[in-house]
């Protein structure tokens, strides 16, 4: 039987000495909003790069669309995968509208100029993340935030069934954190994209994920529904620290309060 | 905060690739006539257009009543140096926006990152030693094994845990670059007759240049301007990041492995024909990123007829105009070196203020 979205199995990864991802299988069906929450460094920006197919493992697979990932190409994978960075350095003074335009790369041949689609796309891209007034500002004169939400529309621009997102709203006011992460809950409801998003902010996260995955040193030490998993005891394990999960009346979402100070 | 460059102000400058290549290219094939009529023996520019139409027609009576040393010093003199130079310029600031693209550093050029010293020394060696394995190839070859060898040493040197710094790159070409400066020395220490030979690479010069030299340099260019606009998309998409253009399909490290070995090349082959001419793939990538913005494809096109039409004048200015030559690649140091320096401290200030 055919299973769509990433089928994780056994996957371990370590840069020269050090181990970073040990033994982890996961399932990701598509249609859900994932979040990927844990402790620095342990390891959720390097999953990222293994399904995104930027990194091989050392051992075990990563199936998707129930093939291995290793048997896309390049091209065609990033007609399936798109991956906003934590790192959104932009070297050259480009235009805005020239890098949301690069998420067209995958689709153009070798020598053929963006279309009137591309452009169409691009643009839709700019008005879902607020950004069509600066579209013919040089990226290089951009704030970080501006930056952060180029990057985003580029992203959006690629059209892939998969988002992922790697503390894409780690620089953004309360307001663009939000557009950014709405733009990505409606895709996940209305076309069943599935969004993979690395989040420090647990209430962020329990505001928008459906499935939540708590990751510690390399593994996975809780999955499963948000309701189910973002409890006391699970950020207690991953995080060290003491907190209360209550639900809140104003926004009806779940949120966690913690033991500020010593 | 990022480091970036390009050009200032709010938005880019109003010149059109398309316009300004027009004005490159006419500006080219006139200095091109102009610098041929000057020199020693002055000959006007319809005597030049008239020779160069005689010998690529064939039809020997549009000479007629010119002074028969006239073909001789045009064609057989002038055009190889002047056309060489051309070529070297271009091929120079090919390989200046080639590395600035991969290695995202402004300050990246064969010269600055001691590749230009390794081809010296490569073609050194093969000239104290007396290397003739590869015929009349075997100094050319030499300078282009010593410029690859150089590049891999200089790109170890600055890479840690798979990371590469765009300072620490720099840094390293200059001590590389100082290291091979001093092998130099001692080869020329060590040389009797080669020691005018081996003061003529440090140098670079384009005198009695041939048309073998004119074809060498021709084929490099092309190619290696070829395969630039061929990547030149993937070479955009790459000043995201590795990361980034990973995610949008492009081969990152297949690309930046092509670029640097072709980019070498290119330098390797302009350094065995001119020897060292540093900094105009420094100073042009830059100058033409100021005015048409930063698209590899028309930055590689625009950039190689600026950089050809730039040594062209230089070289003209030292040949004809200057009352002893200049070594070239004096001239475009002293040119040069304060453009790098102002380069280096824009950039200083930006990495403090951005």
């Amino acid at each position: 039987m055919a299973e769509a979205g990433f089928a994780i199995e056994k996957l371990s990864f370590a840069y020269g000495e050090k181990t970073v991802l040990e033994d982890l299988s996961l399932k990701l069906a598509p249609g859900r909003f994932y979040g990927l929450v844990g402790p620095n460094g342990c390891g959720k920006s390097t999953l990222l790069d293994l399904l995104m197919g930027n990194h091989h493992p050392a051992a075990g697979t990563v199936r998707f669309n129930n093939r291995p990932l290793a048997n896309y190409g390049r091209r065609e994978l990033a007609r399936h995968l798109a991956l906003v960075p934590q790192d959104f350095a932009i070297h050259f003074a480009f235009t805005v509208l020239e890098v949301v335009l690069m998420g067209r790369h995958p689709y153009l041949p070798r020598f053929g100029a963006v279309s009137a689609t591309d452009l169409a796309i691009a643009e839709q891209a700019m008005a879902a993340i607020g950004i069509e007034h600066f579209q013919n500002r040089l990226v290089t004169e951009l704030s970080g935030g501006e930056k952060q939400r180029v990057v985003v529309a580029r992203a959006l621009a690629q059209q892939t069934p998969v988002l992922m997102l790697d503390e894409a709203t780690s620089n953004l006011d309360i307001n663009h954190t939000m557009e950014i992460f709405n733009v990505a809950q409606k895709r996940v409801q209305a076309q069943g994209d599935t969004v993979i998003a690395v989040i420090h902010n647990l209430n962020l996260a329990a505001a928008y994920c459906d499935i939540m995955i708590f990751m510690n040193q390399g593994r996975i030490s809780a999955t499963g529904p948000t309701h189910e998993t973002l409890t006391p005891r699970n950020i207690g394990e991953v995080f060290g620290v003491e907190s209360r999960v209550a639900l809140d009346e104003f926004s009806n979402k779940l949120q966690v309060s913690f033991h500020y100070g010593n | 905060m990022s480091e970036h460059w390009g050009a200032p102000g709010n938005a880019r400058s109003s010149i059109r690739y398309p316009t300004l290549t027009v004005v490159l290219l006419a500006a080219v094939v006139t200095a091109v006539i102009v610098a041929t009529g000057m020199g020693y023996i002055r000959i006007t520019v319809a005597e030049v257009v008239r020779v160069i139409a005689a010998r690529l027609s064939g039809d020997t009576s549009l000479i007629t009543g010119l002074d028969p040393m006239f073909s001789y010093v045009v064609m057989d003199v002038r055009l190889p140096r002047i056309l060489t130079a051309l070529l070297v310029g271009s091929g120079l600031a090919v390989c200046g926006v080639v590395f600035q693209g991969i290695l995202l550093n402004p300050l990246a050029d064969p010269y600055t990152l001691g590749i230009s010293s390794g081809a010296a020394f490569g073609a050194s060696l093969a000239l104290i030693a007396n290397l003739t394995l590869f015929g009349i190839y075997s100094v050319p070859f030499s300078a282009f094994a010593g410029a690859l060898a150089t590049l891999f040493v200089v790109l170890y040197l600055s890479s840690f845990n798979g990371q590469m710094s765009a300072n620490t790159l720099i840094l390293s070409g200059v001590i590389v670059g100082a290291i091979l400066a001093a092998g130099i020395s001692f080869m020329k220490y060590m040389a009797d007759e080669q020691v005018g030979m081996i003061i003529y690479w440090l140098m670079g010069s384009f005198a009695s240049k041939t048309w073998t030299d004119v074809a060498v340099v021709l084929g490099a260019v092309l190619s290696g301007l070829g395969v630039a606009i061929y990547y030149g998309r993937d070479l955009n998409i790459m000043s995201l990041g590795g990361r980034a253009a990973d995610s949008l399909g492009v081969e990152t490290a297949r690309v930046r492995k092509i670029l640097l070995i072709t980019g070498s090349l290119v330098a390797a082959v302009c350094v065995s024909v001119s020897g060292i001419i540093g900094f105009i793939g420094l100073i042009v990538p830059h100058l033409i990123r100021f005015l048409i913005g930063p698209d590899n494809r028309n930055l590689a096109i625009v950039s190689a007829l600026a950089g050809g039409l730039l040594l062209l004048i230089a070289d003209t200015i030292t040949r004809a105009i200057l009352p002893t030559e200049v070594p070239i690649g004096v001239l475009t140091a002293l040119i040069g070196g304060p453009f790098f320096c102002y380069i280096f401290r824009r950039r200083q200030r930006g990495a403090i203020h951005g």
